[in-house]
């Protein structure tokens, strides 16, 4: 078996003036792209200055580290230093700046940071240790959640007792159906997730073209990005919203269910705060009760659901640009007192914030 | 932070397979599939396989967008 590239710069640039041609053929356009790698991939192609004029790609809450909110980073922090237990985490987390202080600056103090890049690290590391106390910093959307489970109940299935996790996964179609719920934004189109679709599947986005959204399951390379648009355009010149599935090397129409099983089984969905953004119903995952004494929340007494969570600074416009409201380089902050060496919010944190990725790609665009 | 590497199967050992990722030798859990043969590609996020890599779809979809410039008319 070998992996085919879907590369071609021939390719490309065909798919490209199919894209013109068929923008012609319409009004505006805007489509939100709903994942971190989709909007580093754009910012790295350049594609959004080869568009067409009337076809604009706005960023959406695509990246977990970014709609993170602050509070929790505050909550880790002080379990860290107040609390002296160890705090392990993916690496993309520790500079994100709480309401307080980052996970980097707890670690000049004296806290102990460990960064994985999987939570199977953080079970041998409490296994390794257990004279010390862990929590495990479980973030990310439906990609993410199947392992965090699978972590979980091994901690459960050998009764562990020095770790415990400290959930803030998301959901993803309860935040795109927030996005059309909102009056002021007007999304023509979106670019759906690749690996978040590799676990639901094609029927949980179903809802979008119920309500007239067309909607693409798109890969990462050039010709899946390209193919996203075209797919995207040629619905809405056509006013026929379907969700197409341009990826079905990796994303069947059913997803994953023994992913998706993991998850369910052991978390529930609940209300949950998406930072700038605020709440959004059973758009989180908790622990359900049976594995309770493995949550951290429980454990040392912190909640998580209130909408003060979602709190920004108020010279930080990630709200704004996690909705697709504004472009990154339109906030006042971007690029002056806000860059990816001193950020003052998530979005310019995170490797695949949309700041960051304007940063690195399009400042002059 | 969704990223996730495709790696080649190179051997197994219970829910864990040493693969090829990218030239480095790595390992994944692959609880989470089902039927993973010696040789398949995974696609690995956080230590875990999420999904197999379909060969047969990726030919059929990169023919269909040709197929479908090749409707579209020659390119000026």
């Amino acid at each position: 078996m070998n992996l085919v590239n879907f590369n071609d710069t021939g390719i490309a640039e065909k798919l490209l003036n199919e894209i013109h041609a068929c923008a012609g053929l319409t009004g505006p356009v805007k489509i939100m792209e709903v994942c971190g790698t989709h909007t580093m991939e754009i910012g790295r192609l350049g594609l959004r200055s080869l568009l067409p004029e009337n076809i604009e790609l706005v960023s959406g809450p695509g990246c977990p580290v970014c709609v993170t909110p602050g509070a929790y980073i505050d909550a880790a922090v002080e379990l860290a230093l107040g609390k002296r237990i160890h705090i392990i985490t993916y690496g993309d987390m520790v500079r994100v700046p709480g309401n307080e202080a980052s996970l980097e600056e707890a670690k000049t103090k004296g806290a102990e940071i460990h960064i994985v890049t999987s939570p199977l690290q953080a079970i041998y590391l409490a296994r390794q240790n257990p004279e010390d106390a862990f929590v495990f910093l479980a973030v990310g959307f439906e990609t993410t959640a199947p392992a965090t489970a699978k972590a979980l109940i091994a901690a459960y299935e050998t009764n562990m007792d020095n770790l415990t996790f400290f959930l803030s996964h998301r959901i993803v179609p309860p935040a795109l159906a927030a996005l059309i719920d909102g009056k002021d934004l007007d999304i023509s189109g979106f670019m759906l997730p690749g690996h978040v679709s590799a676990i639901i599947g094609e029927a949980p986005y179903q809802f979008l073209a119920d309500r007239g959204i067309p909607s693409v399951i798109t890969g990462f390379e050039p010709i899946d990005i390209l193919m996203g648009v075209l797919d995207l355009c040629v619905m809405i010149r056509e006013g026929s919203p379907k969700v197409v599935n341009a990826y079905p090397r990796i994303v069947r129409k059913e997803g994953n269910p023994l992913a998706v099983a993991a998850y369910e089984k052991m978390f529930e969905p609940v209300d949950a705060a998406w930072r700038g953004i605020g709440m959004i119903p059973r758009s989180g995952l908790d622990i359900r009760d049976a594995f309770r004494r493995y949550d951290a929340a429980k454990k040392y007494g912190m909640s998580m659901a209130s909408p003060e969570m979602a709190r920004q600074p108020a010279q930080c416009c990630c709200g704004a640009v996690l909705k697709g409201k504004i472009k990154p380089n339109a906030c006042p902050s971007f690029g002056a007192a806000c860059t990816p060496r001193s950020p003052l919010g998530p979005c310019m944190v995170s490797s695949e914030g949309s700041c960051a990725a304007y940063f690195k790609y399009e400042m002059t665009a | 932070m969704c990223l996730a590497v495709p790696a080649k199967v190179v051997s197994i050992d219970g829910t864990t397979a040493h693969v090829d990722m990218m030239g480095n030798s790595s390992a994944a859990d692959i609880s989470l599939l089902e039927n993973v043969r010696v040789g398949d590609y995974i696609l690995v996020h956080v230590g875990f396989a999420i999904q197999k890599y379909d060969e047969t779809e990726a030919l059929l979809t990169l023919s269909l967008i040709e197929e479908m410039l090749g409707k579209a008319g020659p390119v000026s």
